[in-house]
């Protein structure tokens, strides 16, 4: 009998199970060699208007703007004027100012939580100089860079990561999770990947109201796992809604590299052919091509030519977050070793060799972030830091459940209040 | 339906011409006013467009308002409340629907997490003024895909409200607060009294709502507010509290028992009218709790400790649960499993021999 057969095996090859492995773990050299990275201005750019097969080759490739040479190279060259350009150097110089300043106040106690995104910073600071102010970011926690692009004040940001009595949410939010609709920043969810859909929503909005807003979202490669990221792209691309999907390839989940969510068998760009959308893989330390690729996507949305899934291939140069030590799951010179280089050093020595920059002003510069950030943090330290003292009324803790407060909160807030005041007589 | 209690809500001008509506027809109507008055509102959900929902809840109303207003999605309950965050974030007022409540659960991060929460964690900047529609309950031999009773998982959820009509005329003003409410609501509607009250008895002919009290429906805007309770029946003897079909299965029992019940169709489950709660089990004395869904951590359990906790020293028996058992909806024991006639008629007996 068959199942007689079947069930002792007979000559049937054994099943085996793969469980991805990277190739470097601590104490390994890290080994880039894997990586197929094409010369700067190789790829081919088509039109906004293409088709979305069009740009499947991409999908499969990186586009680089800016050369070994620190030349720009190709048709993907933004042309973006030397003040643009600084002010993206700026911009990303200054995230990494606050984010080295954040990791010490969270150090020294003063919040219980920071997550840095060095050597991801042109994902978010080009990037959102590729949009209109009026288009909605539905960021993940790694963005802060948008914020920073969009002139958010690190006092607010402060205020928040300590959540102190001037954080605007309360104190109700871990630190980091921002929201900030003044510059049309969604807020942050700890959950991953649902402010996917939520972005296709919002895009669905504007085009059922016939506005011109678009909405872009961030993702890590990790979180494109979730079902969220599935049915975001089935709906973005079924209603053809204006968004862009980021996927911050930083390489590490964690302490899952890429390759947990799927990254050996496809690039992540590549999921958009399944859609039926547009797909760019980008070098993502290269503020140039991530400035290029997201412009390219805004005025593709722009024009009612629907969504684009861009990959921003990069490196997670710093640990997951102040509670993650990564030297005990790679090796520890890995971000040193990666072969994209650095966002900042890369646009600088772009500046500097079309004579527009120089190591003084850069010096000065980075002095003068340095002392913003401490300002600010001065400043934001004087509305108080967390643990330090209970900033918010307790009665806060239950506004905005609901628009307005039904009895059984009323009755639970009273009871808070009271326990209180037999905590603290006075 | 005879000891219902029909008096028409004040809100209801007495000069607005009424028809008698289903209450899939009520709720059709309440759609169509809303998407007539607010261009904010949106329909979306599995079917709901060119054919007009399965339970032909949205019948006609792609045609009449327009495919951007009233459509199709993908199969896909996370996709659905997801793009409904974004839209009500947007500026909109989305009204998903999913087809039965026994899909809601692959939404059910984007409800909990997101939509119940967006206000909270933004400190208002942005909210979720959605109102997520799905029929609920057993009753028309679904099996245990298409018969639960899923409320008590979103009373748990802090930020969201679950509303239940049991009337095509409540079903018509709660849907309309419902979408007008800045706040998510869960609108569950009980698919076994779509077409017609139920008393319990599976095996006598099916009623119509011709005829019926509470299906009388005013045409055009008209609330029933959300958090307040309806006197389905005043009594004397005992409190019921009930919601959706069991309404209408504890009221046949009592008529046919004479029992003087009051039955209390609770209409919001949260935020609950506790104050019409209080009032009446401290005027009886006794409470009965039904509901179709599953016993254990079923609402019917907060209603108890409510109960107990403001009406104690009124209470002249322990108050009784009547519920589905906890097993899954079977589909051939449907009427085993039912909380039925018999079930309630034995809850009353024992309260009244008290």
């Amino acid at each position: 009998m068959a199942s007689e057969a079947a069930k002792e095996g007979a000559n049937r090859p054994r099943l085996s199970l793969h469980v991805p492995e990277p190739r470097s773990r601590p104490g390994d050299t890290a080994d880039f060699s894997y990586l197929d990275l094409p010369p700067a201005g190789a790829q081919p750019r088509p039109d906004e208007a293409c088709s979305a097969a069009a740009t499947y080759p991409l999908c499969n490739d990186l586009i680089r703007v800016l050369g070994e040479d620190n030349r720009t190279h190709g048709p993907w060259n933004p042309q973006l004027s030397p003040d643009a350009m600084r002010q993206i150097l700026r911009q990303m110089a200054l995230v990494r100012a606050f984010d080295n300043r954040m990791y010490r106040a969270q150090r020294q106690g003063k919040t219980s939580f920071y997550l840095k995104c060095t050597g991801e910073e042109a994902t978010s600071v080009a990037a959102t100089h590729a949009l209109d102010f009026e288009d909605m970011i539905f960021p993940s926690y790694r963005q802060q860079g948008c914020l920073i692009a969009r002139e958010y004040p690190l006092v607010e940001m402060i205020n928040q990561i300590f959540s102190n009595r001037a954080d605007r949410l309360m104190g109700r939010q871990l630190p980091i999770l921002y929201s900030a609709r003044a510059v049309n920043f969604f807020t942050i969810s700890g959950n991953l990947a649902t402010q996917l859909p939520q972005a296709t929503g919002f895009a669905m909005a504007s085009a059922i109201r016939g506005d011109c807003k678009l909405a872009a979202a961030w993702v890590g490669e990790g979180s494109t796992a979730e079902g969220d990221f599935h049915c975001a792209l089935t709906f973005a691309a079924v209603y053809n809604a204006p968004t862009i999907f980021n996927v911050v390839n930083n390489q590490w989940a964690i302490s899952s590299f890429s390759g947990i969510a799927g990254a050996e068998r496809a690039t992540f760009a590549a999921r958009a052919i399944g859609y039926g959308i547009a797909g760019l893989r980008v070098d993502g330390n290269d503020a140039l091509a991530v400035y290029a690729a997201e412009r390219w996507a805004a005025d593709r949305a722009r024009s009612n030519h629907g969504p684009t899934l861009i990959e921003f291939f990069t490196y997670r140069v710093e640990g997951h977050s102040t509670s993650d030590d990564p030297s005990v799951y790679r090796p520890a010179q890995e971000g040193k070793d990666w072969p994209l280089g650095d966002p900042i050093e890369r646009l600088r020595d772009h500046l500097f060799e079309i004579g527009e920059w120089s190591i003084e002003a850069h010096e000065a510069m980075d002095a003068e972030l340095d002392a913003q950030v401490r300002a600010a943090s001065r400043a934001a330290e004087a509305n108080g830091i967390l643990g330090h003292g209970l900033h918010q009324p307790d009665r806060t803790m239950f506004e905005d459940v609901f628009e307005t407060m039904p009895w059984h909160l009323k009755e639970q807030s009273e009871q808070a209040v009271r326990e209180r005041s037999v905590k603290w007589p006075d | 339906m005879a000891g219902l209690d029909t008096a028409p809500a004040a809100e209801a001008e007495s000069e607005v011409p009424e028809r008698e509506l289903t209450m899939i027809e009520a709720i059709n109507d309440a759609l169509d006013v809303m998407l007539a008055r607010d261009p904010d509102v949106v329909l979306l959900g599995e079917d709901i467009g060119y054919f007009g929902g399965v339970f032909r809840c949205t019948a006609g109303l792609q045609e009449k308002h327009g495919k951007t207003r009233v459509f199709d999605t993908p199969i896909s309950e996370n996709g659905i409340i997801g793009v409904a965050v974004g839209m009500g974030a947007y500026g909109l007022r989305p009204v998903p629907e999913i087809q039965f409540a026994d899909y809601i659960y692959p939404g059910l991060d984007q409800i909990v997490s997101e939509a119940a929460r967006l206000r909270y964690r933004s400190a208002a900047e942005y909210i979720a003024p959605m109102t997520i529609r799905s029929p609920f309950g057993g009753g028309i031999f679904g099996g245990q895909t298409h018969s639960q009773s899923p409320e008590a998982i979103f009373t748990h959820i802090c930020g969201l409200k679950t509303v239940v009509p049991s009337t095509p005329y409540d079903a018509k003003g709660l849907l309309i607060a419902a979408i007008e409410d800045n706040d998510p609501v869960i609108f569950f509607e009980p698919k076994r009294i779509y077409n017609g009250p139920f008393d319990g008895y599976y095996d006598r002919p099916t009623k119509s709502w011709k005829g019926q009290p509470g299906a009388m429906v005013p045409e055009g805007h008209y609330t029933v507010p959300l958090g307040k309770a309806r006197i389905a029946r005043a009594g004397e003897a005992l409190t019921v509290l009930a919601y959706g079909t069991m309404v209408h299965v504890a009221a046949g029992v009592a008529q046919e028992k004479g029992v003087d019940a009051e039955i209390i169709d609770l209409r919001t489950l949260l935020p609950l009218d506790i104050e019409t709660v209080e009032k009446s089990v401290q005027k009886t004395g006794k409470c009965l709790i039904v509901h179709e869904a599953t016993r254990t951590s079923g609402f019917g359990a907060e209603l108890s400790a409510l109960v107990t906790e403001r009406c104690f020293y009124h209470l002249e028996a322990p108050v009784e649960r009547v519920t589905g058992f906890d097993t899954p909806y079977p589909h051939s024991l449907e009427w085993s499993y039912f909380p039925g006639p018999i079930r309630v008629g034995e809850a009353m007996d024992r309260l009244l021999n008290e």
